[in-house]
């Protein structure tokens, strides 16, 4: 177990290198900041000097330790557009997108899953039918339809909740939440629900695949021949067994959810590091680009080393690696 | 026939609707297990053995039906139990052992948790009680340090062992019928042996009656008391061991008891006789053996033969028929 860890924190620090590697890259290939932040008329000599200070002509592999030295601690540079620490402006915007990201995930999980088992159970019934129609509807409509959609209806025509911004929010430490606040959870629920749609679809998809394979299995006639009720067969024997794909998925999921923020806050324009991430690409803004893309390697790698945990957990096979018949 | 009849089947029909057309898996079944008695089927592969077993523990997988026919456990219809009384029935009156002892078992539960879940969906025992049971049950089928092997799961045990798990749990609340499908045929050879004695014994212990179906007529030899010979989805021909094995009456029968392998060794496909079994969509009119019977005659290939008295048993075949032909 403990060597299986390291293992994977080795691995996790290699893929956060490469990452890091790219986002340094970008850099190099994308226009000259410096043209940016200086306007027509600033001397020379003070352009060198910024050019200076930026480190800018500095071979590449001292330019590339010194970022990853600096990323280590948190250390992003200066945006170019606003000339703010990039670490804290992704910090500031971090909790709007992690909170819109974590509930629409729990909304796809609590709303996927039951649904799935239901599909998976009930195969033929009409409503099993019927969700797996609409879920295919809402996998081929695109997330900015959807969004633009669910703010017609509940914004617009119904005005019952918000159709932009977070509502107010509640500083908790350096965390701003606006779960705590009725606005603000008046205002998470039309984008997360466009941001979990798919995810929801996805996950009800595979659930109800996964359920239908298990219920073929032979452990699971055995189940029913030792006359074990419909809810110990369905929901201990039945679910428990899809849930190692389950976990794959909705780990990647929840990475996948992150990224694409970008376009459910654009929608609905949620201050979050993904709304942040399109107006830097406007301006060719570097440093807060390539910030973003470590941070989201990093969700990434973390999160995939949860998953691996999380299969120790449910699967005892993995488990006992090593052990094997008769062996204690 | 003088013991009391624990399971009647009685004209049993299972189909399959199919796109093209029903497919009749089980036709005209009938048989009787007598308690503790154990009852070896026998027949080749899509002979129907399986599909009768599942039928009559209720577990027939749509669009698998009954079709006609009745069941009887202890003189109570049970093929026509709504699901949730069925259910009862299953595990607590008819256990089952299936073929393969590997996938038998869920891979995510300790075995000792499947065993207590077993024991209290049937018995009104507390946890502890169930525990101490399901020890017992392992004991009782001769896994060793029992106590600490209840903790388990099963990729910790042996095919062979898993099988001896897979027997506990289907005796954990003592059944009086256990249908056990070709409970061997996946262990290596060395240990079919062992585990048929093993199921031998305890069912003996338990008066536990046994419907065991198995390729290997050296099994069948030495286990059952009676026989059933199943041929494209009809009893062919059913009778007390000895009178089949040494007596037998149906040219199917003759043709099986050819080559009879010795118990302990690998158990070979029972396919003897020239030809192969009709698919089920191409039964052939009259006697369903017709085309490979070495004996046929023109009746065979019009009328076809249900079981007849021949000897002390009974066999689907005009050439035992008393009576004469209508034709
Ligand atoms: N889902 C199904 N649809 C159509 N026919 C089926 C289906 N399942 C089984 N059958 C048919 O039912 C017949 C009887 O099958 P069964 O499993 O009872 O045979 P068996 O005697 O147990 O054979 P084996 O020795 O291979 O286990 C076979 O001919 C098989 O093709
Ligand atoms: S009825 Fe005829 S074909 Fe059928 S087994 Fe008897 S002799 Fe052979
Ligand atoms: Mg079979």
């Amino acid at each position: 177990m403990i060597a299986f860890i390291v293992r994977r924190l080795v691995q996790a620090a290699l893929v956060m290198l490469a990452v890091a590697f790219v986002s340094f890259a970008m850099f190099n290939f994308v226009g000259d900041p410096v043209a940016n932040i200086v306007g027509q008329d600033t001397p020379a000599d003070q352009i060198v000097e910024l050019r200076k200070s930026l480190g800018i002509d500095d071979p590449m592999p001292v330019r590339f330790g010194r970022f990853v030295v600096n990323a280590v601690q948190g250390k992003f540079g200066l945006s170019y557009r606003t000339t703010e620490p990039v670490g804290r402006m992704i910090a500031d915007r971090l909790p709007a997108t992690l909170e819109l990201s974590l509930v629409a995930a729990i909304f796809a999980l609590v709303a996927g899953i039951p649904m799935g088992v239901f599909a998976g159970l009930y195969p033929n019934s009409w409503l099993s039918r019927t969700m797996m129609t609409v879920s295919l509807i809402g996998v081929s409509l695109p997330t900015f339809l959807i969004g633009i959609l669910l703010i017609y209806i509940f914004a617009v025509i119904l005005g019952w909740l918000p159709s932009f911004g977070r509502g107010d929010t509640i500083k908790l430490g350096f965390w701003s939440t606006g779960l705590l606040t009725v606005s603000g959870l008046k205002a998470i629920i039309l984008p997360s629900i466009t941001l979990g749609l798919f995810q929801l679809t996805l996950i009800m998809r595979l659930v109800r695949s996964e359920m239908l394979e298990v219920l073929r299995t032979d452990y699971i006639k055995f189940a029913r021949a030792r006359g074990l009720s419909n809810r110990a067969v369905h929901f201990g024997h039945a679910l428990k067994n899809t849930l190692v794909p389950v976990i794959t998925i909705t780990g990647l999921q929840l990475g996948a959810i992150i990224a694409f923020a970008i376009i459910t806050e654009t929608v609905f324009s949620w201050p979050g590091v993904g709304l942040l991430f399109l107006q830097s690409v406007v301006y060719a803004d570097i440093p807060v680009m390539s910030t973003y893309l470590v941070m989201i390697g990093f969700v990434f790698v973390v999160i995939n080393l949860i998953v691996d945990m999380l299969y120790f957990v449910v699967d005892p096979r993995l488990r006992a690696q090593g052990r094997t018949s008769g062996s204690k | 026939m003088t013991s009391p009849k624990l399971l009647e089947v009685k004209n049993l029909r299972v189909e399959f609707p199919t796109r093209r057309g029903t497919l009749v898996a089980v036709d005209d079944v009938s048989l009787e297990i007598a308690a503790g008695e154990v009852l070896g089927v026998v027949g080749e592969s899509g002979a129907g053995k399986s599909m009768t077993g599942a039928a009559i523990i209720g577990l027939l997988e749509p669009p698998g039906r009954i079709a006609s026919g009745e069941i009887r456990l202890e003189g109570r219809r049970i093929d026509n139990l709504p699901y949730h009384e069925m259910r009862r029935i299953r595990g607590r009156q008819i256990g089952a052992i299936f073929q393969d002892p590997l996938t038998s078992l869920n891979p995510l539960y300790k075995v000792g948790d499947q065993l207590i879940e077993t024991i209290q969906t049937h018995l009104p025992l507390t946890h502890a009680q169930a525990r101490d049971r399901a020890v017992k049950l392992l004991e009782d089928v001769g896994i060793p340090s029992a106590a600490e092997r209840i903790t388990h799961y099963p990729h910790q045990f042996s095919g062979g062992m898993r099988q001896r798990v897979v027997i506990a749990l289907a005796l954990a609340a003592e059944p009086k019928l256990i249908i056990a499908d070709e409970p061997t045929t996946a262990l290596d050879v060395s240990i079919q042996a062992q585990i048929i004695q093993l199921l031998r014994r305890l069912c003996r212990e338990h008066g536990t009656a046994v419907m065991l179906v198995t390729h290997d007529m050296g099994v069948i030899a030495e286990t059952a008391d009676r026989v059933a010979v199943m041929y494209a989805g009809r009893i062919a021909e059913i009778g007390p061991v000895q009178d089949v094995i040494k007596r037998p009456h149906h040219p199917y029968t003759v043709g099986l008891m050819g080559a009879i392998p010795a118990m302990g060794h690998k158990a070979e496909r029972l396919t003897q006789i020239d030809g192969s079994m009709p698919r089920l969509n191409a039964i052939p009119k009259g006697c369903a053996f017709n085309p490979r019977c070495p004996k046929v005659f023109d009746r065979c290939r019009v009328e076809r033969p249900d079981p007849m008295p021949a000897g002390n048993s009974n066999a689907a075949c005009w050439l035992v028929a008393k009576e004469p032909a209508h034709v």
